[in-house]
């Protein structure tokens, strides 16, 4: 034992050049993993916050009607901090406009509310004004719609107010809310003045907490819920908005997963092929060890204890410059970030990404060191390969340990059982296609290389293929998997981010119009157009009730206690549409969307949303009655749909097939992308001016907080997709680096026989172009493989496949090989043939 | 089997299968050594020697007949058996020295010993290397040696562990005149010292005629067999 460690440690000093090699794609690998996995922490916590501006509070708690005054007292008593808000309709009158009228949501706000995200408004000071004061806050649309200004005087109800300020944007408000009715600020005591609280009994009154530090909102809203039953309380929550923010972030996360296994394997790969070339230096060590008597497991042992040493110095080395990486780098980038950053360091992640690259690292390096055991003695008098080519039952164990290690690691990183076990059998196939091509290759350069009619340096390069003690099998595995692993997170990257400006950013709508008339339709579509801002979506609403839910009457389903339908579901006024298509951000998930039926249909087949039909309790096939403004359809589920609601655009719970609802009393939604706010309120006017009945809404502020949210998703995407890329072309380099003590002898003894320089660079370029050209090619096209699945099954998005990044990238890796090949062989022969000798040995 | 008899090989016969059907390198070679003797194998290149070394030695496994060292019939036994009997039984010389290129001269002498586990004769090994002229090397790596200084540096390795027996292939194959007649000086006057056996194969007729037998081997057969007359 003693022994061992002794001649670990004294065999290691002359080779620790290469051992530091070894060493430096563990580093790197770990330093990625580590970097990655608490960057990920960060970015988690970067987006909670965010999200919690989504709704401006931890809690927030919406009564159809005002607070008794127990619950008020309660709330009041809740740990941290509180506020309330009331909102009524009514209608306000410009009496500087010839008092036109607008129906509006007017609101009053006691307390700091959003506790989280900002209140914007134009002046920024107007909420104190108005909380001061006979002042008014009005939605910016409005005052752009009706060409009021700050200063003039508006009528609300009984009260005269002077407008202070416009509303640009306000945290906690879904799209839906502000569509309809634009909201118009007031003090509470202005509030009281006008009179309606008194007169209207129909409000909605919100409360909204923010909680202190590590109190689950979750559990207080289920506290809230058994204390204060009987009111019919409608509960918001951060998760829950989170949710809505949909498959973004999973995808994110799943990147990110997909990152930390990416940048591990390309530091296993790196240790891989470093410690196969330090092993095949240390055969005739091993052979003469054996001679002298030393056991197969000594010898073996030797070298497990100077690899275990190399995993953990790397190791931790490696979580060090991790961990600094992640500190230093952003501090550094900081006035070029998009957003703030606190950074922390998540010992969690570096905890769990040192051990796990520990273990893989140490698990590869096992790989190549098993054929220290079956190193014959025989090699310390015969310079011949040995001929033991009986299969090694621990190597089928090696393997079976390494993929159960890589599969287990892919799932714990993936968080999800089928998307680690997709990860792991692509590095399988992509190993094993490479290993195949090795063989292709070998097999091809022996049969087919020409010996008469190519130069010598050609021919001799090209027979270094297969020669015995080739390097074919190493640099394409190594590189190949480099080429792959890198180009996948490159590809990917581009899909997702595309997939996230198409949900945040580019040239969905942002201005939508509703109330609009039968007859005024084809007018506004041409305003629009007029305006260089043409309609992209539009659609007819009919609004509808629902009186009959298979078979029985809604009344009575509504007072069925044990039903467990909300009752929300079957009292609302549904505003469905009729389209023979489905829309581009929704999805049949059951049955088959039915797009036009003939007049005079029985049953009309409709399509549900799936969220819907799951509080309905309705499967395909049910029937369902609508009042349809007094006159009955009956219809029945014929599909189910998921819909992306986060995308704004015009969706509907129920839609019709064409055919059914043309007749029915209806009105419009259409929607518009503009580019600018001047674009926005050009248009505005002009609808304004034409089309006075018709109300717009501009969504533009309210998709600010997503694209805020995603512009730092992008960031960190981008960020650690080049820290991933930089950590492989480092070990590419290294892997090249390595392979060249393979050859060393011979490159040395060509030398001796009176080689130039320039015929031995010749004979290397041809051998490192061909592996380098076959590895990034197989690599690539791996690559778009994984890509095209991870699109497919992972993101759920459409494959965005650029050509040019695809061959840039092979071309790419392609120079790194060829220029760290003819670099690291400079060394090789610039110097006198004897010296290299003597030191290479 | 006497207790006098150190090497006893009977009938060992080696086949490789190559691409052009099975190769018979070597052909039923019968031998016995008493302990303490000398015997020279010579031939020409290619006639089994090296083969027939590794053999007794039990580096490779026969494809037929049996090898008995030192009372321990080798054939029976497994690769790290066959280690352990070459540890504590069998010295090496080889004609390309085979040092550990990342040891010291002292470090590598010292490898067989560590390998048992034993500690404290580095004064011991000090003294052998002393004993073959590198006393002052003893802190120096392969690669700051010359080939006779390599040479007798891997004899001082061999003699760590007082080896029953001594195998030797082409020691001098690799050096020059003088080194060589130095070489063989040291290899003979150990030999003598410590009562070691000696297999030893060279082609140098002059070499071989100083041990007390001669074995030649051709193709693969021994085709004569003679004591040399004191
Ligand atoms: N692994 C092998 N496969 C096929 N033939 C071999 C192998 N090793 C040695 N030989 C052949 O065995 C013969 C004897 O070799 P060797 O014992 O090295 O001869 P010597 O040491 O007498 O020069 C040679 O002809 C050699 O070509
Ligand atoms: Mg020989």
């Amino acid at each position: 034992m003693n022994f061992i460690f002794k001649m670990a440690w004294r065999d290691s000093r002359a080779s620790r050049r290469r051992l530091a090699l070894v060493s430096l794609s563990v580093v790197l690998g770990i330093a990625a993993l580590v970097g990655i996995g608490s960057l990920g922490d960060n970015l988690r916590r970067t987006v909670e916050q965010q999200t919690k501006s989504l709704l401006g509070s931890d809690l927030t708690v919406t009564a159809r009607k005002a607070f008794p005054a127990a619950t008020l007292a309660y709330f009041r008593t809740v740990p941290g901090e509180f506020a309330r808000e009331i909102s009524l309709t009514s209608m306000v009158n410009f009496p500087t406009r010839g008092n036109q009228r607008r129906l509006v949501q007017v609101r009053a706000l006691e307390g700091n509310f959003p506790f989280y995200g900002e209140l914007v408004t134009e002046p920024a000071d107007t909420m104190a004004k108005v909380r001061s004061g006979n002042f008014a806050l009005l939605e910016e649309t409005i005052l752009v719609q009706f060409g009021v200004q700050v200063g003039d005087e508006v009528r609300i109800g009984q009260g005269t107010f002077t407008v202070a300020g416009s509303l640009k944007k306000i945290p906690g408000e879904s799209a839906a809310v502000a569509m309809f009715s634009p909201r118009v600020y007031l003090s509470m005591a202005s509030l009281e003045a006008t009179g309606l609280l008194k007169r209207q009994g129909f409000m909605t009154q919100r409360a909204h907490f923010k909680l202190p530090a590590g109190t689950d909102p979750a559990a207080l809203e289920k506290e809230m819920r058994e204390k204060i039953k009987g009111e019919r309380l409608q509960f918001a929550t951060v998760e829950e908005r989170k949710r809505d923010l949909g498959q973004n972030l999973k995808d994110v996360y799943s990147f990110l997963s997909l990152v930390g296994f990416i940048a591990l394997f390309l530091g296993a790969v790196g240790v891989a092929s470093a410690m196969h070339v330090y092993v095949r230096q240390k055969v005739a060590t091993v052979a003469v060890l054996r001679c002298l008597g030393a056991s197969a497991r000594t010898s073996f042992a030797i070298y497990l204890v100077q690899g275990f040493f190399i995993g953990v110095l790397g190791a931790v080395v490696g979580a060090a410059l991790g961990i600094g990486v992640q500190l230093l780098l952003p501090t550094v980038l900081k006035d070029f970030l998009p957003f703030q950053v606190e950074l922390f360091v998540s010992w969690a992640a570096v905890a769990k990404g040192t051990l796990a690259g520990l273990v893989i690292c140490v698990l590869f390096t096992l790989l190549p060191l098993l054929t220290v055991r079956r190193v014959s003695p025989l090699l310390a008098i015969r310079s011949a390969q040995g001929e033991n080519t009986a299969p090694d039952p621990l190597r089928r164990w090696l393997y079976a340990g390494i993929a159960v290690a890589v599969t287990g690691f892919a799932i714990l990183q993936a968080g999800r059982w089928q998307v680690g076990l997709g990860f792991a059998l692509m590095m399988g196939l992509g190993f094993g296609t490479l290993a195949g091509m090795a063989l292709l290759v070998t097999w091809a350069a022996k049969r087919f290389v020409p010996r008469r009619s190519l130069p010598y340096t050609w021919r001799q390069g090209l027979a270094n293929l297969h020669r015995p003690n080739n390097r074919t099998v190493l640099l394409l595995l190594s590189l190949g998997l480099g080429t792959f692993l890198m180009l996948t997170l490159v590809l990917t990257r581009s899909t997702l981010l595309a997939k996230i400006t198409g949900i945040g950013g580019g040239s969905r709508p942002n201005l939508m119009f509703f109330d609009i008339q039968d007859d005024q339709i084809t007018r506004l579509a041409a305003l629009a157009k007029a305006n260089g801002t043409p309609l992209v979506a539009q659609a007819p609403i009919v609004t509808m009730k629902l009186t009959m839910l298979k078979g029985r009457p809604a009344e009575e389903v509504l007072k069925d206690p044990k039903s467990g339908i909300p009752g929300w579901t079957l009292r609302r006024e549904y505003r469905s549409s009729y389209r023979g298509a489905l829309s581009d951000t929704e999805k049949v998930t059951a049955g088959k969307f039915i797009g036009r039926v003939a007049p005079g249909e029985a049953r009309v087949p409709v399509s549900v949303e799936e969220g819907l039909a799951k509080d309905l309790q309705i499967q395909l096939g049910d029937v369902l009655t609508f009042d349809v403004q007094g006159v009955p359809v009956t219809a029945y589920i014929a599909s189910l749909r998921q819909v992306e609601w986060q995308r704004m655009q015009p969706n509907f719970f129920f839609v019709f097939p064409d055919g059914v609802l043309e007749a029915a009393p209806k009105t419009f939604l259409a929607a518009v992308h503009v580019g600018s706010p001047a674009e926005s309120a050009r248009l505005q006017q002009a609808v304004g001016r034409e089309l006075p009945s018709i109300s717009a809404i501009d969504l533009a502020l309210i998709l600010q907080t997503f694209d805020s949210i995603f512009s730092k998703v992008a960031f960190v995407i981008t960020f650690m997709a080049a820290f991933t890329v930089v950590t492989g072309v480092i070990v590419l380099a290294g892997a090249v680096l390595t392979g060249r003590f393979q050859r060393i002898r011979e490159t040395v003894l060509l030398r001796t026989l009176g080689a130039t320089r320039r015929q031995l660079r010749q004979i290397q370029l041809v051998e490192y172009t061909v592996l380098g050209m076959l590895a990034a090619l197989t690599g690539g096209a791996l690559a778009v493989l994984g890509n095209a699945l991870l699109a497919r099954f992972l993101f759920k998005t459409p494959v965005v496949f650029s050509p040019l990044v695809l061959l840039g990238s092979v071309a790419a890796a392609v120079v790194v090989t060829v220029a760290t090949g003819l670099l690291t062989n400079r060394g090789v022969t610039d110097h006198p043939p004897l010296e290299v000798l003597r030191q290479e040995t | 089997m006497s207790e006098q008899t150190m090497l006893k090989v009977e009938r060992l016969t080696k086949t490789y299968r190559t691409a052009g059907g099975p190769l018979t390198v070597l052909h039923e070679v019968s031998f016995v050594l008493p302990a303490g003797s000398s015997v020279a194998v010579v031939g020409p290149s290619g006639s089994g020697k090296t083969t027939l070394l590794g053999l007794c030695a039990g580096l490779d496994r026969p494809s037929s007949g049996s090898v008995t060292l030192a009372n321990e019939p080798i054939g029976a036994l497994d690769e790290d058996a066959r280690a352990l009997v070459r540890n504590r039984h069998v010295g090496f010389v080889f004609q390309n020295f085979q040092l550990i290129p990342t040891l010291t001269a002292l470090e590598n002498v010292l490898v067989p010993v560590e390998l048992r586990g034993e500690a404290g004769r580095e004064a011991e090994a000090r003294e052998l290397l002393a004993r073959v002229g590198l006393g002052e090397r003893c802190d120096h790596y392969p690669v700051q040696l010359s080939g006779g200084e390599q040479q007798r540096t891997a004899l001082a390795r061999a003699f760590i562990n007082r080896p029953k027996i001594l195998f030797c292939d082409e020691p001098t194959g690799n050096l020059d005149g003088d080194t060589a007649a130095a070489m063989v000086e040291l290899i003979f006057g150990l030999n003598r010292e410590r009562g070691t056996t000696l297999v030893l194969v060279t082609h140098d007729l002059e070499l071989a005629r100083r041990c007390q037998r001669i074995i030649r081997l051709k193709t693969g057969a021994v085709v004569s067999d003679q004591t040399v007359a004191a």
